[in-house]
């Protein structure tokens, strides 16, 4: 009922995230697109510096996957411009499969390769895809399962780890490929209670080496932790961003408020 | 209708020294043999291009899939005899019996390839969507994540539908006698019929029990490999 309400009324502020930030690492200007009938993104402009952690909040249905997934190009746009790190994201082929190796992604269900061992889900692409030795890339695919606390599962199957191992092993995964930007697409929402925190605590330490990192997640007291900045979608929409403080003190939106009175009321 | 006397049943047994009953059983292994290794090269072929990012191969892929699947396969047979060999004159060898039994294999082979193709659409189906996503999204081209990650776990997927169609294809290796393959079962059942019809039953029992004797330790043995091969997720 409420949604309704809100849907019917019109913002005509676009917000443009990160607007004053120089040679940004992603940056989304003017992004639209729709499935059919549903505009699912609306006049997306954001920009994400070198080391910085945004996390990306908003009731489901509100887009904030689908802008995830389009930067790189896991889901199509219909218009607009994304760059990583001043190139715009090619369409297709090569160019776009090298730009992908530059982006990492972990996704919601894990998505480990079930038919490869923890270690070849991790050294797989290092060797197809920057054509390393099996052994260097053995060698630093330890280091990485070590770094996640899952090195001593590597010769095991994904089947076999708990969910917050098998999302600790994703993340190794993408850091191997050296990426310049992580993108977490809610890395915790298929989790158990108990093991959601060794997922952040992961993405936290991450945060602290000085990865630049975008987040879509539910997790609140990661974003007010971690996040440098905030950003709030609704419908399709940027409605608001802004510092951890200022948007979990100070919403601008009816909708923000409306939004964080149901998820911090208990 | 006389019964069962001594006379008549070594009569009987003698059908098998007098034709060479094991060795028709065994043109028909070698047609499967070789008909399913094309059409497995061809099926795995066949569902590259079926998901790959390129419209018209798609489009090849699947329009050659619903010719073969709804070709009757004798029509087949005798394209490749009065079609391929007879007027496009199309051979594989001087040695009129090794040719037949090629143009026989080549057909089988091609028409089972749209089965095998079918087979391994439904293991790909097994797979859920985020394992495509994420071998993409660490930057593997298409080809790499179609052979390290898709077809790999489809075929695993695929044990069951797979096993039916290699024991379709062994039961289609007897309409090579369309092909005039003339050593396989079915032509050997068919003179030994005409030369001894006083032992019709008996001779259609030794070529039924013979194919269920192949057929089903390949049934029992996907069983098997499909529990063991599946993926676990």
């Amino acid at each position: 009922m409420a949604t309704e309400i809100l849907n019917s009324v019109h913002i005509h502020r676009s917000v443009h995230v990160g607007d004053n930030i120089e040679n940004p690492l992603v940056e989304l200007s003017h992004v639209e697109k729709h499935y059919g009938d549903l505009h699912v993104l609306k006049n997306i402009n954001l920009k994400v510096g070198k080391g910085q952690v945004m996390v990306v909040l908003g009731p489901s249905g509100s887009g904030k996957s689908t802008m995830c997934r389009t930067i790189n190009r896991l889901e199509t746009i219909d218009s607009g411009v994304i760059r990583i790190d001043g190139e715009v994201l090619p369409a297709e082929g090569r160019d776009l499969a090298n730009l992908r190796a530059e982006v990492g992604m972990v996704f919601q269900q894990f998505n480990l390769f079930a038919n490869k061992t923890i270690l070849q889900n991790v050294t797989l692409a290092p060797m197809r895809v920057r054509h390393m030795s099996k052994r260097d890339a053995e060698d630093e695919a330890m280091e990485l399962l070590a770094r996640v606390g899952v090195d001593s599962q590597a010769q095991k199957m994904p089947s076999q780890l708990s969910g917050g191992q098998q999302q600790r092993v994703a993340i190794a995964r993408a850091l191997a490929m050296h990426p310049k930007v992580m993108l977490f697409d809610e890395p915790t929402s298929a989790l158990d209670p108990e093991m959601v925190n060794e997922v952040l605590d992961t993405m936290t330490q991450l945060a602290h080496e000085g990865m630049t990192m975008i987040c879509v997640t539910h997790e609140m007291g990661f974003a007010r932790q971690v996040a440098d900045n905030i950003v709030f979608m609704a419908d399709g929409k940027i409605l608001e961003a802004g510092s951890p403080e200022q948007f979990f003190e100070n919403p601008q939106t009816d909708r923000a408020k409306d939004f964080l009175s149901k998820i911090l009321k208990h | 209708m006389t019964g069962f006397s001594s006379t008549n049943l070594s009569e009987f047994f003698s059908l098998f020294t007098e034709y060479d009953i094991l060795g028709a059983f065994w043109v028909n292994i070698r047609l499967t043999f070789w008909s399913a290794v094309i059409a497995t090269v061809l099926g795995i072929v066949l569902i590259i291009m079926r998901i790959s990012p390129i419209s018209s191969l798609r489009g090849f892929a699947a329009g050659y899939c619903e010719f073969f699947k709804n070709m009757p396969l004798t029509i087949i047979m005798v394209f490749m005899v009065l079609g391929v060999f007879g007027q496009l004159k199309i051979s594989f060898s001087d040695t009129f019996t090794i040719n037949f039994f090629w143009l026989a294999v080549t057909g089988l082979g091609v028409y089972t390839a749209a089965f095998v193709c079918e087979s391994l659409r439904s293991g790909i189906n097994t797979i859920p969507v985020g394992q495509a996503e994420a071998s993409r999204a660490l930057g593997l081209s298409f080809m790499q994540s179609a052979t390290q990650i898709i077809l790999p776990q489809a075929i695993r997927g695929a044990v069951a539908p797979l096993g039916n169609t290699l024991i379709a294809l062994l039961k289609n290796s007897t309409v090579a006698a369309a092909a005039s393959v003339a050593t396989e079962t079915s032509s050997l059942m068919s003179t030994m019929i005409e030369f001894h019809s006083e032992h019709i039953i008996g001779i259609f029992l030794i070529f039924a029990v013979g194919y269920l004797i192949l057929i089903i330790p390949i049934g029992l043995l996907t069983t098997y490999l499909s529990n063991r091969l599946a993926v676990r997720r």
